[in-house]
């Protein structure tokens, strides 16, 4: 599935600068720097409470950073507006799918949001990619996990965006779905996407992943793009930061 | 605010003593002609609203700029003049009454300008609610609340001009002559000064509040 | 500026088929609101079982606003389920687009509600419905879009909040009682034996200046504050 025309000229990297996010006496995420760039997958990485999510929601703009600026190409968020965001598709852990809506109308929802042009035969290869073309008239609320993510995800990329965060994307799949994810996002990065998924999942990012950001109490500890497990360079990197 | 280290201690000391003048100068004015000495609450009674109502602005304008720029500064002075609409209208609260149960027979009259100006005063009640129990965000959350709050000033002073109450209209103020004037504009002069030091003062408070935020975030540096 | 009104639109229309579809909602809010009716109307009696002369017109706006913040808290909460108000928020629309969707889809269950609200307080109280139907519309039409507009924006601002449940009614009652009142007002004016349209006109011409202050202002303040 390649960019759009439009979109591939949007940006090549996503690049994060010293960004800080507290609240109150909180802190997030500290002096975070970081550059994704296009054709990459990169993992971010570490336990609950490192701010990961905190971290994708800055890059998706929904979250304002306290300190620091995320650049998109060469222009930071604020130049950008709100034609930013038909760049971004985000699978957040909450999914973003209305439950009394059938699969094929959360899509062609979210779609006629977009504006997307030629809709219903993007709706149609996305139910077919998700492998719920015989379900599409169902409604979502009675889908199981799994199911509703593949819809969720068909959904964050529907309008082929150029910046693709996921947020804990491998929770609650079997095997054969997470397979079917990995190669997946795969495609998304040889179509020139900038792909970042954040997990605590190691087993399933394993061979995924292009480049490693660890993350711990709001801190960066590591970003490291050498082989290995990504068990195997997480806890590296873990290492070398206490020492 | 280098400036706060004299404006504060010399604007409160005006304040203070205008404030220790001021029942003399309310004692030589005339009595008015239908409530007697009864009405000489109204020197009091007026500025607080005037104050409140200003106060109400002041958190109206921090907020939107807070809203726009995300200046702290500007959420610390929304938080301080929204302290003191609370401030300023509960002596409004209860002045009003005062004189209500001596000019009119009851305590409490369920007409225009009390009830919006009781209203007025339960938001900014409600904004300091949300401040408190609203957790992380409640500052963005709040600035909302104070434009609503500060939007309704001018429904609050035009109620009285718009449907015939018992409630002495706007136009009184201005027609004021020179014996009464001097000591309304005297105790409104005075309640202004000590608005603004405790403001000032507030605003100090919360500055240090956030520098203290920022000290144990740098701690975990 | 049309890109907003569509994509208001299509979000007003998504709401709608999902509530045409559970009816969920108008259900819940219509029997609260013939609570508190009943409720209220059994409180403002006088001994012989009468109406007390006035009560129709407050009862009507006092269930009209606690029914109203009922379906406000719950129709956000529904988008609060999958987080979908912040994949609402994620569409490169213009922000007041996801406020007005959601305010139009809201304001046409409400006046649904109140259609067989104000029938049957016609019923129960004898008031002269018929006397003067267009002002009457008016000033429900009018004082529904300002609590709207009012109770949308608080609403959603709250989605996030861990207190929501409690905070909405705190800070939403005081801003539109000003609201109620003028519609109160109106209303007494028109269900009163010797019916005032002057009168009601006045508080039509107050809501409308209510509504126009309101919607400008949660217009301006919705994006800035629904970005964390």
């Amino acid at each position: 599935m390649t960019p759009d025309g439009a979109a591939a000229a949007a940006f090549d990297a996503v690049e994060l600068r010293d960004i800080s996010r507290h609240y109150g006496r909180r802190r997030a995420l500290a002096r975070v720097t970081l550059t994704c760039r296009a054709g990459q997958i990169l993992g971010l990485l570490g336990p609950n409470g490192a701010g990961k999510s905190t971290l994708i929601g800055i890059m998706s703009t929904l979250v304002r950073p306290s300190l620091g600026e995320v650049r998109y190409g060469s222009r930071p968020a604020s130049q950008w507006g709100d034609a930013l965001r038909a760049h971004i598709g985000v699978l957040g852990h909450d999914l973003f799918l209305y439950g009394d809506l059938t699969a094929r109308e959360n899509l062609e929802f979210f779609g006629g949001l977009y504006g997307l042009p030629d809709l219903t035969q993007r709706v149609d290869a996305a139910l077919e990619a998700a492998r719920l073309v015989e379900r599409a008239n169902d409604r979502v609320s009675v889908f199981s996990r799994g199911l509703r993510q593949r819809l969720a995800l068909e959904r964050a990329l529907l309008h082929r965006p150029r910046l693709v965060l996921l947020d804990e994307p491998f929770t609650g799949l079997d095997d054969e779905s997470a397979v079917l994810l990995a190669a997946r996002l795969k495609t998304l990065k040889t179509a020139g996407s900038v792909v970042v998924v954040a997990t605590h999942d190691f087993e399933a990012v394993d061979g995924l992943l292009d480049a490693v950001a660890c993350l711990r109490e709001g801190r960066l500890r590591a970003i490291d793009s050498a082989g290995g497990t990504v068990r195997e360079r997480y806890r590296q990197a873990m290492r070398e930061s206490w020492s | 605010m280098r400036n706060a280290r004299w404006l504060v201690p010399t604007c409160l000391g005006i304040s203070l003593l205008m404030f220790l003048c001021a029942p003399f100068l309310i004692d030589a004015a005339p009595q008015e002609v239908t409530m007697g000495v009864v009405q000489k609450i109204f020197y009091f009674h007026v500025p607080s609203a005037i104050t409140a109502m200003l106060s109400a602005i002041v958190c109206g304008v921090a907020s939107a700029f807070f809203l726009a720029r995300r200046q702290p500064l500007a959420d610390h002075v929304a938080l301080a003049a929204a302290e003191l609409v609370v401030l300023f209208g509960a002596i409004v609260l209860v002045t009003g009454p005062l004189w209500a149960r001596k000019a009119w027979g009851v305590w409490w009259v369920w007409e225009a300008r009390l009830v919006i100006t009781l209203i007025m005063w339960m938001l900014f009640v409600a904004y300091l609610m949300l401040r408190r129990f609203g957790g992380p965000g409640s500052d963005v959350l709040s600035s909302a609340v104070g434009l609503f709050g500060a939007v309704l000033v001018p429904f609050v002073y035009w109620s009285v001009n718009m449907w015939r109450t018992m409630h002495p209209t706007t136009s009184v103020v201005p027609t004021l002559k020179a014996p009464m004037m001097i000591p309304f504009l005297w105790a409104l002069s005075a309640f202004l000064m000590l608005y603004v030091p405790l403001l000032m003062v507030r605003v100090r408070l919360e500055q240090g509040r956030a520098a203290l935020d920022q000290a144990y975030l740098a701690l975990e540096d | 500026m049309t890109g907003v009104l569509r994509a208001a639109w299509q979000i007003a229309r998504k709401d709608l088929v999902i509530e045409a579809r559970s009816r969920e909602l108008a259900s819940m809010t219509l029997f609260f609101a013939v609570a508190c009716i009943l409720v209220f109307a059994f409180a403002f009696v006088d001994d012989m079982g009468r109406p007390l002369p006035g009560a129709a017109a407050g009862i009507l706006w006092v269930a009209i606003a606690f029914s109203g913040t009922l379906a406000l808290g719950r129709t956000f909460e529904r988008e609060r389920q999958s987080e979908t108000l912040r994949a609402l928020l994620l569409a490169p629309v213009e922000r007041p687009a996801v406020y007005l969707g959601k305010l139009s889809a809201l304001l046409v269950l409400m006046l649904a509600v109140e259609l067989v609200v104000v029938a049957l307080v016609g019923l129960l109280f004898d008031a002269p419905l018929g006397a003067a139907p267009w002002m009457l519309s008016g000033l429900l039409l009018s004082g529904t879009i300002g609590f709207a507009a009012v109770g949308v924006l608080f609403a959603a601002m709250l989605v996030r909040t861990r207190t929501r449940d409690v905070l909405l009614p705190v800070l939403l009652y005081p801003v539109t009682v000003p609201v109620v009142i003028a519609g109160v007002k109106g209303t007494q004016a028109i269900f009163a034996p010797d019916p005032n349209l002057d009168l009601a006109a006045m508080w039509l011409a107050m809501l409308i200046s209510f509504d126009a202050a309101f919607i400008t202002l949660s217009l301006w303040t919705f994006g800035p504050v629904m970005s964390e």
